[in-house]
């Protein structure tokens, strides 16, 4: 085995150290290292989306980023997307519109929808299913999750 | 997966002396095809050079009236760039095409072209573009145009050593328009059956004057068709001159039947995606 | 059997406090925070990795297995391969499913596993496995279902003969079973008839695409006891079946499930888990296996591909006369494709008095087939609903008018001899027609197509408790799984029974040590299934607290009724006491006896059949074969819908996934046997941008079985998506597709021969 290499991660504000394999993955770090595992892990080939993180506030699928390559960076995962105990209003339209069925697609796609919100505090239907066009999820046929983000836009929008 | 090791330098040269040195090195900037490939033990670099740290790979700027593209700059930064993407509308489509917005955080031109798929988004769009390449290498810098790097699948005419550094986009002449335009059977999160790249320019009474026809995932490489420009130069771009640059798309094609389409389908189609992609450069050209 | 809304008093005019509206899901907080857990979501200490080595080869014979290299490495704790199993004989239920998690006499498709590998990191675990040697054979393989019945193909299965047919005892084949099912007369029905349709069909193998693969824990304890977790749709039958494979017996394994990712009927069976159970048990170790998108394509189990005809004809009028058809149904390397299901279902839905089908299953060297929603219908269904189409527009008539004219009703028999009770495919139909999408005009350049789907919908072993707690909170304990949100659904069923807040309540879903058994969660029948036993269970518990208000009151038992959760006397006669909520009598156990639970375990009977109509608008780029899908609605009778929003997403999420299989999703196999496509990058899923919004009707005709009226919505909606797809394709490009999926290059194929003819 190569030897393996010394990571320091800043997990959602916190500070985590782990020892990786060169080729380690992100997402496996994060799951099996740091023991975060709100990243799920659907495909390992950026197909599926639901390792979705923002990498210094870069939208990536963290199964193609090397855990290696983000020492000393920011990441930002499921588990901090709430503030304390309020959710954030895309988690709570989620959770009031049934945009998510099983969930195992749903902390990608909340990922990667706020960092659309971000850029785009009103994006019409059509863009919010382009920018999520890399999130699969096979229970919804989206209908809901696309209203979800709509509906948290809206709110946001209002806020 | 084999052993291996990982190393960020922060100077071409740097990075150069590294791939030089090691015999299975590769260079790593986005990863999203080498990190793919490296867990199907497709292939199994004994180091991986990420370049990522080098400021001349991630950046773009205005050269000569034209642009300079660093190889490593990520897809979604490149899309941002509005001066860019006014110019090089047909770029910034094949680019938005390499993968969800997730893969273009971190997938980059250079990567996309010395992936050396057929069937890369953005490589028929820099061809048609005439995007020439700064390749950094152990015997110093050289350039050299987009359509000469693919030689095959997964193989390029880059040598032991050499690094793409950067792509630039000469300065657009009036009346010019690009576009790139696929076919795949989804909207998005698929590889292209059929990719063209289309650049023309007009002269004043709306005559071509210049026009560069690329094809992509139809041949080993992607191509660029010579008789398919050459059919648009001169004429108004009506549907005549369209149908015989369409004819000529298709000739061209050297496509194999894969799971992604057959031989076929890939030589019918290439004529249709060829037109539209035509007619909607000569849209932009004309309002321009 | 007399069923049990006729003790329970299935009341439609029962004003509803809980059931109808839409909370929010127990389980959904963590799953949007992240801290739900799911099959490869759980970490134990000394936990070792299990990596599960594979066949290239999709028909070989296995001379033999090497394992000591790997064995050497550092960090390689267990290897196993067939010999770690139990002999069991072929043909038998347990020894065809030993074979298929582990390979032994053959590997059997690309991707059957042969052998695997615990260690300490999944690096060592990969490692190890490229040092395993097997001595392959490579035979010849069949790939097609076709090719697989010549004379001549290679055979999977020396000794497999075919059921069902007479004088197949002495000869090898790859044709498990030849079924019939007729009823009536078809050459009379035919003669009848003043247009008759007959066309091919077939259609390829779609894998059910759970976003969330496979994974696992396993323990086996120093004292021969396995705990396994998993995501599962079936803890019960993991259990029994894992007891059989390893002849242990089923009290010692416990089966507990993670939140599941999506199953969709591709995780009532189980595939890598046993090897993890016998890697732990040889390395005395937990060990987790999580299976790759690629292990996922290559190793479990997809619907079944199929080739079959049908035949219809109807009169002037409208009036089926006869249906006929023949059936072939891949099932991949074992048997087990519920095959049965298609000739019951493929016409129920239409009063047919003549039918013929005969169906054959049939192996061949890919992975065995495993359930997918209404396993076996919707890929027949293509065809039928085509042909009705077909007629309606040769006799010209409205496509929904000549299902109306057929439409099965209340008494009407169907072919697996069941008379239907109060079925809804009429109210559907007629608000099909109503509906907005079907009466605003077709958009320029579009077609339209309709097509409708039947599923039986199922009930079966399910058993459930319901405890009062002492401060009067209700906790439900479900033997089933929850793949959408039943254990909510089945909550406020509890919560209206006991007239509690539904915040009150909360269901778990309870390991196979801690409940009786219960069927897999499939068929459409968990929120059936489960709710009626825990309506059950709530309705004892009522009993019960009735009996203590008794006592607590000192009159007697049938002076106390018990209303919107308190237990009232049942007239001023009992005497003047003030109402007793849940709480205050669940305080009191000790003045009435302890504990207060109801427990439940029924083989529940008495579910509703579904019916639904699907309509979709689609536009055809006649150039190269894409097909766009512009609008889509789907109307469905639920009976009762518990949770809307959940129906709705029931209704969406299949037409949806249906959409992937009427246009991309595809095995594709090589020359060389093996699969091309094993990864969400060409296994073509529809993606958000891919799809529009899904619109749904759901119309209400309760099953009058069911206290709430409920029937199950989870099957229908796929059934007919693949057909109203190919109709509107049809009405926009003048073609009938004979073959699924319809993917650009067929597309472009039909219309460049229908341009030629
Ligand atoms: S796991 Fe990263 S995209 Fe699927
Ligand atoms: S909710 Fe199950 S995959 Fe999206």
């Amino acid at each position: 085995m190569a030897k393996k290499a010394h990571v320091t991660l800043t997990v959602n504000g916190d500070e985590y150290e782990a020892l990786v394999d060169p080729g380690q993955t992100l997402v496996d770090a994060l799951r099996n290292e740091l023991q975060l595992t709100g990243t799920k892990e659907g495909c390992s080939t950026g197909d599926c989306g639901a390792c979705s993180i923002r990498l210094d506030g870069e939208l990536v699928c963290s199964c193609l980023v090397l855990a290696i390559e983000a020492d000393g960076r920011r990441i930002d995962t499921i588990e901090g997307m709430a503030n304390g105990e309020t959710l954030h209003p895309l988690q709570r339209n989620f959770l009031e519109l049934n945009g998510l069925q099983c969930g195992i697609c749903t902390p990608g796609i909340l990922i990667a929808a706020k960092a659309l919100l971000e850029r785009n505090p009103d994006p019409t239907e059509t863009e919010v299913r382009y920018w999520l066009a890399g999130n699969l999820c096979r229970c919804t046929g989206y209908d809901k999750v696309i209203r979800s983000v709509l509906a948290a836009a809206a709110e946001m929008r209002r806020a | 997966m084999v052993d291996i090791n990982y190393a960020a330098p922060d100077t071409l040269d740097k990075a150069v002396a590294l791939l030089a040195r090691t015999g299975g090195a590769k260079v790593f900037a986005g990863g999203t095809d080498v990190i793919v490939q490296l867990h199907a033990d497709l292939i199994e670099p004994e180091l991986l050079v990420d370049i990522k740290n080098i400021p001349e790979v991630r950046s773009i700027a205005a050269e000569k009236g034209g642009f300079r593209v660093g190889a490593a700059m990520p897809a979604m930064k490149i899309l941002d760039h509005k001066a860019f993407a006014t110019a090089w509308p047909g770029v910034i489509e094949g680019v938005a095409l390499i993968g969800s917005v997730q893969v273009k955080g971190r997938a980059t031109i250079g990567g996309n072209l010395c992936n050396a798929s057929p069937a890369a988004d953005s490589v028929p769009a820099l061809i048609a573009a005439g995007a020439v390449c700064t390749i950094v290498g152990p015997n110093g810098r050289r350039e050299a145009p987009v359509e000469t790097i693919v030689t095959g699948p997964g193989k390029t005419s880059l040598a032991k050593g050499e690094i793409i550094a950067s792509f630039f986009f000469p300065a657009r002449a009036p009346h010019s328009g690009d576009c790139y335009l696929r076919l795949t059977p989804r909207t998005e999160m698929d590889i292209a059956v059929v990719g063209v790249g289309v650049s023309l320019t007009l002269d004043g009474s709306g005559t071509c004057t210049a026009a560069r026809v690329a094809l992509g995932a139809v041949a080993p490489t992607p191509l660029l068709v010579a008789a398919a420009g050459a059919a648009l130069v001169g004429t108004k771009v009506d549907a005549a001159a369209l149908a015989k640059m369409a004819a000529a798309a298709s000739a061209a094609c050297r496509p194999i039947s894969d799971k992604r389409g057959t031989k076929e389908y890939r030589i019918k189609t290439a004529a249709v995606i060829a037109r539209r992609t035509a007619e909607k450069a000569l849209e932009r050209a004309r309002a321009n | 059997m007399a069923s049990i809304l006729e003790k329970s008093g299935f009341n439609p005019d029962k004003k509803l406090k809980i059931v109808g509206t839409n909370p929010v899901k127990h389980d959904g907080p963590d799953k949007v925070t992240g801290r739900a857990k799911f099959g490869a979501d759980l970490m134990l200490p000394g936990m070792l990795f299990g990596k599960v080595l594979r066949s290239p080869h999709p028909h070989a014979n296995i001379r033999s297995i090497d394992t000591s290299a790997a064995e050497k490495v550092p960090g390689v704790r267990a290897v196993v391969t067939r010999a770690d199993f139990p002999e069991l004989p072929f043909g038998t239920g347990p020894g065809d499913l030993s074979r298929n998690i582990m390979a032994r006499e053959k590997a059997l498709y690309d991707g059957h596993a042969v052998a695997a590998v615990a260690a300490t990191s999944e690096a060592i675990a990969k490692k190890a496995l490229k040092l395993i040697k097997v001595d392959y054979e490579v035979l010849p393989h069949v790939i097609d279902v076709r090719d697989a019945m010549k004379a001549g193909a290679p055979v999977l299965h020396p000794t497999l003969r075919t059921k069902g047919v007479e004088g197949a005892a002495d000869k090898q084949t790859n044709v498990v079973e030849r079924l019939v099912l007729a009823v009536g007369d078809i050459d009379k029905g035919f003669a009848e008839a003043d247009v008759v349709i007959e066309r091919t069909f077939d259609s390829q193998p779609m894998h059910q695409g759970y976003i969330e693969p496979q994974g696992c824990v396993a323990n086996w304890t120093d004292d021969g006891q396995v705990d396994l977790w998993c995501t599962t749709q079936g803890t019960h039958v993991f259990r029994d079946r894992l007891g059989e494979i390893l002849k242990m017996e089923s009290a010692k394994i416990r089966v507990t499930q993670s939140e599941m990712g999506g199953g969709f009927g591709g995780k009532t069976g189980f595939y890598a888990e046993p090897l993890a159970v016998v890697l732990s048990k040889k390395a005395r170790r937990p060990v987790k296996i999580v299976l790759t998108r690629s292990e996922v394509f290559r190793g479990t189990g997809p619907v079944s591909g199929t080739h079959y005809r049908v035949k219809m004809g109807c009169t002037k009028d409208g009036r089926i006369t006869a249906a006929d058809a023949e059936l072939l149904f891949q099932t991949g390397a074992f048997t087990g494709s519920m095959y049965f299901n298609a000739p019951q279902a493929m016409f129920t839905r239409y009063a047919l008095k003549n039918i013929r089908t005969v169906s054959y299953e049939v192996v061949s060297n890919r992975p065995k087939v495993n359930s997918f929603r209404a396993p076996c219908v919707p890929q027949i269904v293509f065809g039928v609903e085509q042909i009705i189409n077909e007629l309606a527009e040769k006799i010209g008539i409205d496509p929904i008018d000549i299902r109306l004219k057929n439409a099965m009703k209340q008494g009407d028999t169907t072919i697996y001899g069941q008379t239907f009770g109060p079925i809804g495919f009429v109210e559907t139909l007629e608000a099909s027609k109503k509906c907005d999408h079907y009466r605003s005009p077709v958009p320029k350049g579009q077609g339209r197509g309709v097509a409708a789907g039947f599923w039986f919908n199922r009930g079966g072993d399910t058993t459930g408790s319901l405890t009062v707690t002492p401060d009067g909170s209700v906790t439900l304990m479900l033997g089933t799984s929850d793949v959408a949100g039943s254990r909510l659904s089945i909550s406020m069923m509890a919560a209206e029974e006991l007239g509690v807040p539904l915040d009150k309540v909360r269901a778990i879903l309870a390991d196979t040590s801690s409940i009786g058994n219960n069927r897999v969660t499939a068929g459409s029948r968990t929120t059936f299934s489960s709710g009626m036993v825990i309506i059950d269970s709530a309705r004892k518990v009522i009993k019960e607290l009735c009996r203590r208000a008794a006592i607590i009151w000192k009159v007697p038992e049938d002076g106390v009724v018990f209303e919107d959760g308190f237990c009232k006397p049942a007239s001023s006669n009992v005497g003047e006491f003030a109402p007793l909520s849940i709480a205050e009598i669940a305080a009191k156990t000790s003045v009435s006896h302890g504990a207060i639970s109801g427990h439940s375990e029924m083989n529940v009977t008495g579910e509703g059949p579904g019916f639904g109509l699907h309509i979709v608008d689609v536009e055809v780029d006649k150039e190269t074969g894409r097909v766009d899908i512009k609008r889509y609605t789907v109307i469905e009778d639920a009976g009762k819908a518990i949770h809307p929003l959940q129906v709705e997403g029931q209704y969406q999420g299949g037409a949806i996934q249906g959409v992937g299989w009427a246009l991309n999703e595809e095995y594709v196999y090589g020359a060389d046997g093996r699969l091309q496509n094993p990864g969400f990058l060409d296994y073509r899923m529809p993606v958000a941008s891919d799809v529009p919004m899904v619109d749904t009707v759901i119309v209400e005709v309760p099953n009058p079985n069911h206290p709430y009226g409920l029937r199950g919505v989870g099957e229908v909606p796929v059934v007919p998506t693949m057909a109203a797809i190919a109709n509107a394709i049809h009405a926009a490009a003048g073609i009938w597709p004979d073959s699924l999926p319809m993917s650009p290059p067929k597309v472009l194929d039909w219309i460049e021969a229908a341009q030629k003819r």
